[in-house]
């Protein structure tokens, strides 16, 4: 199918409605301009005191903390407590937990997602709209709606060993891999299917004529056509399946298992004695959403947007 | 070359009608493509979204402490409950928890002051961000940068740090105002008074930056034709953002209701790091969490709570699917 690459190549690109940014001719005024700074400065200063505070703590030495408390001036900072946090707590293991549910995940969503979105932007099954519905509505119940059957379907499901050291979707990876697919897949089927609304019906139309079946019409012209959207849900998927908190609390009983978000519940326990430690623990835990954010800061919010605008 | 003929659609042909092509002109080979498209995703989401949703409909109605069958037997009064276990209790759990069980009323009462102060601060705080934001004053993307942070952080995380704020001795907050003394410290977090609003503060410190990127979406959806319009026409800062821009921006207000009341029941990391969500830290979704998995397995009693849950999300989705799909269903598929 050669006519697949100079199809997509010689139609213009798609993109998702992103309207220009409009250079606002009118300026404030003086006063108002200075408002806005200051109201501007004192909510930052606000916003970062928190995490700048924990950071500072985690530099501090412990000896220093108990000697003066957290609020004092620093005698000496160290990059200690991050070493030890690293190597007495597992948390190498807890962070490989998290890229065990996280990749997985996030590569499962995008696939399945995009085959729903395409099915019911692109073929008629007449009931397109119930669908969407049903997928949308999903993804915007509380989880805790769904928990307590869904703990005891956990119970029920046999894996095999390979999946599951337990033999069960209860406390196992696999079960916490399924879940935030289950429950994700809905927010992607939703923006999937808007942004594949924009592709142009000629495209499609060309692609037939070529005797292109509908796999190829899926495959090789309209997942090529929607990474920006792709790649602005992985962003995001990224963030808030590593994020989790509630499913790993819930449908995992063995600590070992967590990960790394989670796991840091016990660390407090564990580390109770030893304030730095925690901070320096929880900062770390931090670093890879952080890394998203600051080199896909774009992408990230042009996902938020793609879910909300298009509403 | 009858495919090639099949899809010569006269040029005139309204484009609605060509838009989509109906199952029944597929190949075999593309109806198994659609198949296996829609048929593995639905099952998901049916196994693991829909089917417990309803599920918890059903348990809510029974007497169950987990172990053991469910029976279609009504439960019996005035036996030992080991001989009910798995029966039918009708509306029972849902006359338990409103009359007997003292964590709910509590509960509801959090749950409504957590929206209610996402209604009232953290939504029109991230609202004003986003509108001063936009007007593309100095360092607007810094600020953005800065109060969008909290929204990549977990809440688990949020909650850890947090801590070292409101720690009641060595704590930034008490040390600051001067109450870090042992005898008349502030225990921001153990305090039942107090508690909820501490960890308010953290949630909208999150919640803010939510909104403040969801509606700088918005605004820059907005047709910057209106606004010079209304400057033409002699309209103030003031007068174009009220009667011009903010009610263009339905469907942008509509995402953030859903999720201000979404999250607002959702909530439960926060507390439930802070102090495992008791002691003045109640919320619905921690009564649901904790009458499952925790020693008392009371499923029934739970998923009762979990249909209170249930049944005030729907409010918002409902808002939500109908003003997103309303032009849809009315154009239908062809």
């Amino acid at each position: 199918m050669t006519t697949d690459s100079s199809l997509s190549g010689s139609l213009p690109r798609v993109r998702a409605a992103q309207p220009a940014d409009s250079g606002r001719p009118r300026k404030p005024r003086p006063w108002g301009q200075i408002a806005s700074q200051l109201f501007l400065i004192s909510a930052s200063v606000l916003w970062l005191l928190p995490i700048l505070f924990a950071l500072y703590i985690a530099l501090r030495p412990y000896s220093e903390t108990t000697k003066y408390g957290y609020v004092s001036l620093p005698h000496s900072l160290t990059l200690k407590n991050f070493s030890d946090a690293w190597s007495t707590s597992g948390m190498p293991h807890f962070f490989w937990n998290s890229v065990l549910i996280t990749v997985p995940a996030v590569v499962i969503v995008l696939a399945l997602a995009s085959g729903v979105a395409f099915v019911l932007t692109r073929v008629d099954v007449k009931i397109n709209v119930a669908l969407l519905i049903v997928f949308t509505a999903g993804n915007l119940l509380p989880q805790q709606v769904i928990i307590t059957p869904l703990y005891r379907l956990y119970l029920l499901i046999p894996l095999p060993s390979f999946l599951s050291g337990s033999g069960l979707m209860y406390n196992s990876i696999t079960g916490l891999v399924a879940v935030n697919v289950a429950f994700q897949l809905g927010f992607c089927v939703f923006v999937l299917s808007n942004y594949m609304k924009s592709i142009p019906e000629e495209m499609y139309e060309a692609a037939l004529v070529d005797g292109a079946g509908l796999w190829t019409r899926f495959w090789r012209l309209t997942v090529p056509l929607c990474r920006p959207a792709l790649a602005a849900l992985a962003t995001l998927l990224t963030t808030w399946i590593y994020n989790d908190f509630f499913w790993a609390i819930t449908l995992m009983s063995s600590g070992d298992k967590r990960p790394v978000t989670s796991a840091l519940a016990n660390l407090q326990g564990q580390f109770v004695s030893n304030q730095n430690l925690i901070a320096a623990a929880a900062m770390i835990a931090a670093v890879p959403t952080l890394v998203v954010y600051i080199l896909l800061q774009k992408q990230f919010i042009a996902g938020l947007s793609l879910g909300s605008s298009k509403g | 070359m009858s495919s090639a003929t099949d899809t010569q659609v006269p040029a005139a042909a309204p484009a609605k009608a060509r838009r989509r092509r109906g199952l029944r002109r597929l190949s075999g080979r593309d109806r198994v493509v659609v198949a296996l498209l829609l048929g593995i995703p639905l099952l998901l989401d049916l196994a693991f979204v829909w089917f417990p949703a309803l599920a918890t409909v059903f348990l809510s109605f029974t007497k169950w402490n987990g172990v053991g069958g469910l029976h279609t037997k009504t439960c019996l009064p005035n036996v030992p409950s080991i001989l009910n276990n798995g029966c039918l209790y009708g509306i029972q759990n849902y006359h338990q928890a409103v009359t007997i069980y003292p964590e709910f009323w509590p509960a509801v009462r959090h749950n409504l002051i957590w929206l209610a102060v996402f209604v009232l601060f953290a939504t029109p705080l991230g609202m004003l961000f986003a509108v001063l934001i936009d007007r593309g004053i100095k360092g607007s993307r810094m600020y953005q940068s800065i109060l969008f942070l909290p929204v990549m952080l977990s809440l688990a995380l949020i909650g850890i740090i947090w801590e070292f704020m409101y720690s009641q001795n060595l704590g930034l907050i008490n040390t600051v105002i001067g109450r870090n003394g042992n005898s008349n410290a502030i225990d921001w977090l153990g305090n039942p008074h107090l508690n909820l609003w501490a960890v308010l503060v953290e949630a909208t410190w999150r919640q803010a930056g939510y909104v403040m990127v969801l509606y700088l979406a918005g605004l820059k959806a907005v047709d910057p034709t209106l606004r010079e319009a209304a400057v033409v026409d002699g309209a103030n800062a003031w007068q174009t953002f009220w009667r011009v821009v903010f009610p263009v921006m339905r469907p942008i207000n509509v995402v953030i209701m859903v999720v201000t009341v979404i999250e607002s029941l959702r909530a439960f990391d926060l507390v439930y790091i802070t102090n495992k969500g008791i002691n003045g830290l109640e919320l619905l979704s921690v009564l649901v969490t904790s009458n499952i998995v925790g020693e008392t397995q009371r499923v029934g009693f739970g998923s009762a709570l979990g249909v209170v849950l249930l049944v005030i999300s729907l409010v918002p989705i409902c808002i939500f699917l109908f003003q997103t799909f309303r032009r849809e269903s009315r154009e239908g598929p062809s």
